[in-house]
């Protein structure tokens, strides 16, 4: 090579140009790295070696219109496993069920968690005993990702009670988890979600907000560090929920019905359609249901032939009976066929021949010739069955469309059955073929059977437009605004001739062995025939007092034979509500 | 040569500033929140071997540059039958297990003798081309200093150790450069790689394969030499999609990770190149603090006291602390230039010159890939990784710098680039 200065000089500027070039180059790399976009970067580090370990928040408190607790929180432990794979969480629980109680069906849950949710920690007990956990605590060591934190756990105070209306909370399911409507709300795998009753209808009102505590992990991510990687976020519990109901009425219908009656009980302000008790008989504990049901349990509560998992006032329909014959008078007098004072051209004999069929009254002496308001206190089936036949099968069908019968009521209450009533000719075209049936369908409808099936709510609801003026009260338990919707138009004195009938049935009529000392109480008794002939349903609905209506009651005892049965009942929980507001009013001090 | 050397204490201060700094990253490496007795300890070995590094360095200064002429024979033949010899018996090691690239005796673990070919591939091609007189005109006249490249390369290349060979290629053109090789005859000597690397598309490959025959005219290289500089594009430019599924599966996802997104596999090959990444930005302007880095110590950062130590210079202290070793290296290899320049004769200023680019190349390779400007090759940063056989041909190489410097005109102690 030529080793002249000049030359060598020349390369080595050439040299040094190339190699500050170069070196400015990497230089600049290094600034967009680490200045422009060290938030981006700083970001992806924390993601990395942060992982989030839920601190699950307490759900809203519910209460009654009293302040008294119908579900709240208890402490209680949960056990959750932060792991970096699949393979891991197995051979980790492996080890666990040497130490605790853990079978396979509980182990592959976890898996599911896992999966379901791979960078949070994967819930084993959702609500440890505290000898699980006191166990667990003592190997702590020897299970790096292991979780044991405290979590709130839902408490029903009065659980067999409430159970009709109050639902439970269990861990969301996978096919819920896939649905657009818990994806938005961000729910994760092995949280508690509301399943039944209140707890899923306000679900979105009573779900507590998730608090978060941050542990390190490294790249194997084994828990490194627990404490102080960053500030906890701390979960916040909902306001609570305040519910119309009357705990006091609603335990003291549980007591009331007991093991021995089975049936439903719905208790409604008229004046706001406030629920003041929903109870279904026989009833169950549903403490027991929280965070999933023992098998044991469920299966024995399947079994019963009493259904106790079914919620009759909501989803039971039976045949209103006379009930209904209110819903009868109020269309007949809304139609101008009849007053209160009418007599009917046959009067009651125990029956009377329609068509080529011979229709009984229940009372096989008969009542004679009675007026309108008498065939009500009397419940003279031979009465109705003739102001029936006046009205015409398809005014009496539009007339109870028009007053709710085919409708649910509305209650903000999941899983409500619709009451079965004929919305017109095509529903008989439909079920008896178009000449199946005949105009002589509206005997038994104008008393309450045939096609004509309602849930003692909606009878309640029904009621409740008749005790005060003619508009009905649409059920709620929680909501304070009121709705009211025209249901019988009737000129006030009409109503109040119908009005001054029910009160009859108790003073004096069907029901006479309910009365109550003190207390004026209107309404109607109900037998309903079913398919068991020898054991008929009992119906009372009916309201209090009389004078100023506090209180619709609608009770069905399930083969309670008579109507009498139920009323003896709801007059009891009347009784029961009036008398404890009494003497709530009475304890307040003026001023 | 019995009178006194002057020593270039600016070269000798930033060398021993590097390796400080090099060996506090080492043990800061090894500061993890899952202690690993292997990366934990590796600081005192390091600081172990840099005594024997010092302690080398020191021996080598000794001899004269008329020794390293000397020597360059002898140590180049040793070097091409050691590696020779590897390839027969060598053995694993690490992360590079399946590479043969330890000398191995008597089932202790020797060195690297890769190492030691690039300091004797240096003096070799050193000598070839102080020994010739006139300038290069054309391709041909290249073939000695190309065989002096070759043989070593092929050998370490069927280890294979593509970081090895990458440096030796780096050599190569830097000294042909240093020797007065025209610009265009070093273009066509890269034409094969340039086409390799531009046959996936098809149009860049042609336009480039134009500029190559517009350039072959132009020159006026011998006609046959022409031709087979064309032809040898072509058929490279052809064959590449063959050469590419010869290709380890490993090698291949490194360099479709390089050439796209360092994202597409988090998991796999990318990773990591974007935990290193993420290690450097998530660094900021100042660094988490020494020792602190959270991508080092919860072990994301992969090879974190070899390949990747650079990783945690950026993560621990930030763009400052990567702007001073970045400004460290700039200044070893402007005072390599100055060293270079100042030398006496042809054969010093090329070893200053070949030393220089091999450090260089280390330097640009391995920096760059922690930023994924570079595929990753698994070439160790020079003061700065950790490992015995590099560091002492890092000191040996400060040494020859040294004793070049010493003997070089004017004053070798003044404090100037």
């Amino acid at each position: 090579m030529s080793h002249q200065p000049n030359e060598v000089h020349k390369r080595a500027r050439i040299a040094r140009s190339i190699l500050t070039l170069a070196f400015v180059a990497l230089a600049s790399a290094f600034f967009r790295a680490q200045i422009l976009r060290s938030e981006e970067f700083a970001l992806q580090s924390e993601t990395n070696r942060l992982r989030v370990v839920p601190l699950p928040g307490a759900r809203a408190t519910i209460y009654d219109r009293h302040g008294e607790i119908i579900a709240e929180n208890l402490p209680g432990y949960s056990v959750s496993i932060l792991t970096p794979k699949e393979d891991s969480l197995r051979s980790a629980m492996r080890a666990l069920a040497r130490v605790v109680n853990l079978d396979s069906a509980q182990q592959e849950r976890v898996v599911r968690r896992f999966r379901d949710a791979p960078t949070r920690p994967a819930v084993i007990f959702s609500d440890a005993p505290f000898d699980v956990v006191s166990v667990l605590e003592e190997h702590r060591m020897d299970f790096p990702g292991l979780i044991i934190q405290s979590a709130p756990k839902r408490y029903y105070p009065d659980g067999p009670a409430v159970a009709a209306f109050v639902g439970y909370v269990s861990e969301i399911s996978q096919q819920d988890l896939l649905k657009e409507k818990f994806k938005e709300a961000g729910y994760k795998a092995g949280q508690q979600v509301g399943k039944a009753g209140l707890e899923l209808q306000y679900e979105t009102r009573l779900r507590g907000t998730e608090g978060a505590r941050f542990v390190e992990v490294d790249a194997r991510n084994r828990v490194v560090r627990e404490a102080g990687v960053r500030p906890d976020i701390a979960p916040a519990a909902p306001p609570p929920l305040h519910t119309n109901i009357d705990l006091d009425l609603q335990r003291y219908a549980h007591s009331y019905f007991g093991d021995s009656l089975q049936g439903a009980m719905v208790a409604l302000d008229p004046n706001t359609g406030a629920v003041l008790a929903l109870y279904s008989a026989p009833t169950y504990d549903v403490n027991k249901f929280i965070g999933g049901v023992s098998n044991e349990y469920f299966n024995s509560l399947r079994a019963d032939k009493r259904n106790p998992l079914y919620n009759k006032a909501t989803q039971g329909i039976y045949p209103p009976a006379s009930t209904w014959k209110l819903a009868t008078a109020a269309i007949g007098l809304e139609k101008g066929i009849v007053t209160m004072d009418t007599h009917m051209p046959v009067p009651c004999r125990g029956g009377m021949q329609i068509g080529n069929r011979y229709y009984k009254c229940w009372d096989h002496d008969g009542h004679g010739d009675v007026s309108l308001t008498q065939a009500i206190a009397k419940s003279c089936d031979v009465y109705f069955y003739q102001l029936g036949l006046k009205l015409g099968l398809m005014d009496l069908v539009a007339g109870g469309v028009k007053l709710g019968f085919n409708q649910r009521t509305g209650i903000d209450l999941p899983g409500e059955f619709q009451s079965r009533f004929p919305d017109g000719k095509a529903y008989f075209d439909k079920k008896y073929g178009p000449r199946g049936w005949n105009n002589n369908f509206v005997a038994s409808m104008s008393i309450g059977q045939g096609d004509n099936a309602q849930t003692p709510l909606n009878m309640a609801k029904f009621y409740t437009a008749l005790a005060i003026d003619g508009k009905a009260s649409t059920p709620r338990i929680v909501d304070t605004t009121i709705i009211r919707t025209d249901a019988i138009t009737l000129s006030p004195e009409k109503l109040k001739g119908l009005q001054d009938a029910l009160g009859d049935v108790v003073s004096r009529g069907t029901a006479a062995g309910a009365q109550i000392k003190g207390l004026t109480i209107a309404g109607k008794t109900g037998t309903a025939q079913n398919s068991d002939a020898s054991r008929d349903h009992a119906w009372f609905v009916g309201y209090a007092p009389v004078e100023q209506p506090k209180i619709v009651v609608a009770v069905l005892l399930e083969y309670g034979l008579h109507g009498t049965a139920a009323a003896k009942v709801a007059t009891k929980m009347m009784e029961r509500y009036l008398k404890a507001k009494l003497t709530l009013t009475s304890i307040t001090p003026d001023g | 040569m019995l009178r006194r050397q002057t020593i270039d204490y600016p070269l000798l201060v930033i060398a021993l500033l590097l390796t400080a700094f090099g060996i506090a990253m080492v043990f800061s490496a090894g500061q993890t929140d899952v202690p690993s007795p292997i990366v934990g300890g590796a600081w005192k070995r390091q600081l172990v071997f840099f005594a024997v590094a010092l302690t080398g360095c020191w021996i080598v200064t000794r001899g004269s540059v008329r020794l390293f002429e000397w020597s360059a024979w002898p140590l180049y033949v040793l070097t091409c039958v050691l590696l020779a010899y590897l390839l027969g018996f060598g053995t694993g090691s690490g992360t590079a297990a399946s590479t043969k690239s330890w000398l191995t005796i008597g089932g202790r673990k020797i060195g690297q003798p890769a190492e030691l070919a690039k300091i004797a591939t240096v003096l070799m091609l050193a000598r070839v081309l102080a020994s010739k007189r006139d300038s290069f005109r054309s391709l041909v006249d290249m073939w000695r200093p190309l065989a002096v490249v070759a043989v070593p390369w092929v050998l370490v290349m069927l280890q294979p150790d593509l970081g090895t060979g990458l440096g030796f290629i780096g050599i190569c053109f830097a000294m042909l450069f240093w020797a007065g090789a025209p610009w265009q005859l070093l273009v066509m000597l890269a034409s094969p790689g340039i086409s390799l690397a531009l046959a996936f598309s098809t149009g860049l490959w042609g336009a480039w394969f134009c500029v190559l025959v517009a350039l072959v005219f132009w020159y006026r290289v011998w006609l046959w030499e022409g031709v087979v500089l064309v032809l040898l594009n072509a058929v490279v430019g052809m064959a590449a999609p063959k050469l590419w599924d010869s290709l380890n599966p490993y090698q291949q996802s490194r360099i479709l990770v390089f050439t796209n997104d360092p994202t597409m596999d988090p998991s796999g090959a990318a990773y990591h190149l974007n935990q290193s990444q993420i290690a450097i930005g998530s660094g900021g302007l100042f660094g988490k603090g020494f020792t602190a880095g959270t991508q080092k110590g919860l072990g994301f950062l992969p090879e974190r006291h070899t390949d990747f130590i650079f990783s945690v210079v950026g993560e621990e202290l930030g763009f400052v602390g990567v702007c001073v070793a970045l400004s460290l290296f700039l200044a070893l290899f402007l005072r390599c230039i100055r060293v270079a320049t100042r030398a006496n004769d042809a054969f010093p200023s090329l070893v200053a010159c070949g030393l220089a680019a091999l450090w260089l190349v280390h330097v640009i390779i391995n920096i760059g890939m922690t930023l994924n400007l570079m595929p990753v090759t698994g070439i160790p940063l020079p003061f700065f990784s950790y490992g015995g056989s590099f560091l002492l041909v890092c000191w040996t190489a400060v040494a020859i710098l040294l004793r070049i410097s010493g003997e070089g005109r004017g004053k070798a102690d003044e404090v100037s680039l």
